[in-house]
């Protein structure tokens, strides 16, 4: 059993008291969360100190402006702060935290996390396009109800990685119809208990209602075969790969904005990757022809290797492609198989090594000849 | 004429400097026939080997990939070889789940006394080679 804390506020209310005494009672010094910029469509995940500005805080809003993940270890890179700060993030992002930890770009010191059972987040565009607050009603339905709508990230209808690991606290949001009126958390950790200490509200002792997370995360297990079979469909050996990424324009979006890619200097970026006029005369000479520049299906495969593994299908290269390539289930895709393979789960235990720098002496016989 | 049309694979081999690569040079040495299909490239251990130099290999149009190293446990640098099979496992795995053919990359342990070894993996690994036929991707304009 879990310890938990009930207040009687609706869920975002309540996270947002729950904040505002940890600030109030000095317990923190800091807290990362999203912010409505000026009262506009547009979110920010900022740090806000003084309580009063915890009033255009939104905890839970359907957005990833971008992964937290990478702005904590930008926040915790250099070391920690000398007060603690609690951090509100999507489960993914949590997890992309704790890869880029185990890649030593980043800490959990004086760092708390409150995550919560995630419903998805709506691609980037529809805070471009200001459409998100006219489906907000829909989307609290909908995750009410522990359905998605289909207008959310692919990413995200197809995720079953909606519960946090590693989280002090956890909130209880998806598939409860009494987030109106409600706040449940669940202090998963002593550091979490600790936090909630003297709050006012009723603990008790419960758990996350498994059964209905279960039959949530089904119908995303649906809805994933769904997208992995289009993209099997399409991406059958050279051919396909050519004309899946065959418009790609190069610009890396997806590699800047992913959680995983951290390397400051990036091969594909490097001059390992430039050809030299007498690169292009010996492709010229082989190929007859060549795509300038070259390197479209080299640095996606690549990006394969270097990430695959540790992928936590956050969709965020999906929102920045500007030629719309499904990059983020083509990656979930093989990133999972990957994962499979080495029955490992990106961002599930910070103690755990990325399973390429680590072996056992017994395994993998059989790709030997 | 009928030799001339016959196709001989180009297949790249990364040897590891301890192992592998003094296994080739047994093998020469003891005048064991092996094709010549096969290029090697010395390297100081099987793990240098990042996977990014045999996708580019293979986009370049290479035949067949070999990696070669020590045997496991008789690594040089103790443990570089387990890293090279993780990584390898995985390599392979990514390349069949997007449809690439896997089976043209081969990892191979072959000890500085194993010239005949070393050589039977060249014949095989090319005769394989042989049967899967030429890699379309030198042709490939758009990569």
């Amino acid at each position: 059993m879990t310890k938990t804390l009930k207040i009687n506020k609706s869920t975002e209310q309540g996270v947002l008291e729950f904040l505002k005494f940890l600030l109030e009672s000095d317990k923190v010094n800091g807290v990362f969360i999203l912010k409505k910029i000026n009262g506009d469509e547009a979110v920010a995940y900022s740090l806000v100190a003084n309580p009063e500005d915890l009033k255009d805080a939104v905890p839970f809003y359907p957005l990833m402006p971008v992964n937290a993940g990478k702005l904590l270890s930008r926040f915790t890179l250099k070391g920690s702060t000398k007060k603690p700060v609690v951090a509100v993030v999507k489960p993914c992002e949590l997890r992309g935290f704790v890869e880029l930890i185990k890649r030593e770009q980043g800490n959990l010191e004086n760092l708390f996390i409150i995550s919560s059972t995630c419903g998805g987040v709506y691609p980037t565009k529809m805070s471009v396009d200001r459409t998100i607050e006219k489906n907000l009603s829909k989307y609290w339905d909908a995750v009410k109800r522990g359905e998605s709508p289909s207008d959310l990230r692919d990413a995200c209808r197809a995720c079953e990685e909606f519960i946090p690991y590693m989280a002090d606290i956890t909130v209880d949001l998806i598939g409860k119809s009494d987030i109106d009126k409600q706040c449940t958390m669940f202090l998963n950790t002593k550091r979490g208990e600790e936090l909630a200490k003297d709050m006012k509200g009723e603990f008790s002792e419960k758990e996350l209602d498994r059964k209905k997370l279960d039959e949530i995360c089904e119908r995303r297990g649906v809805e994933k075969k769904k997208l992995f079979d289009e993209i099997d469909a399409k991406m059958k050996g050279m051919e396909g790969l050519i004309n899946i990424f065959g418009r790609c324009i190069g610009c890396h979006g997806c590699m800047r904005v992913c959680p995983i890619c951290y390397c400051k200097l990036c091969e594909f970026e490097s001059p390992n990757s430039e050809y030299a006029p007498s690169d292009y005369e010996s492709e010229l000479g082989k190929r007859g022809a060549i795509r300038v520049p070259p390197g479209t299906i080299y640095y996606q495969l690549g990006r394969m290797t270097h990430i695959g593994i540790s992928c936590v299908a956050c969709g965020s290269c999906d929102d920045v492609c500007p030629v719309d390539i499904p990059i983020s289930i083509i990656f979930k895709r093989v990133g999972e198989s990957v994962q499979k393979l080495f029955k490992y789960v990106p961002g599930k235990d910070v103690e755990e090594k990325i399973p390429l720098i680590t072996f056992e002496k017994e395994e993998f016989t059989e790709v030997e000849e | 004429m009928e030799k001339d049309k016959e196709f001989m694979p180009r297949i790249l081999a990364f040897l590891c400097n301890w192992c592998s690569y003094a296994g080739a040079d047994l093998a020469g040495t003891s005048r064991i026939k092996y094709p010549s299909s096969i290029l090697p490239i010395r390297v100081m251990c099987s793990s240098r080997v990042d996977p990014l130099f045999v996708i580019r290999a293979y986009l370049n149009g290479a035949d067949g990939v070999l990696i070669a190293g020590c045997h496991p446990g008789d690594c040089h640098y103790d443990k570089g070889n387990y890293y090279t099979r993780r990584r390898f496992a995985m390599l392979k795995k990514i390349m069949g789940e997007v449809g690439l053919e896997s089976d043209r990359l081969r990892l191979s342990w072959i000890s500085a006394s194993e010239g005949p070894r070393y050589a039977k993996t060249a014949i095989d690994f090319t005769e394989k080679i042989k049967k899967i036929g030429k890699n379309t991707a030198k042709n490939e304009i758009f990569l």
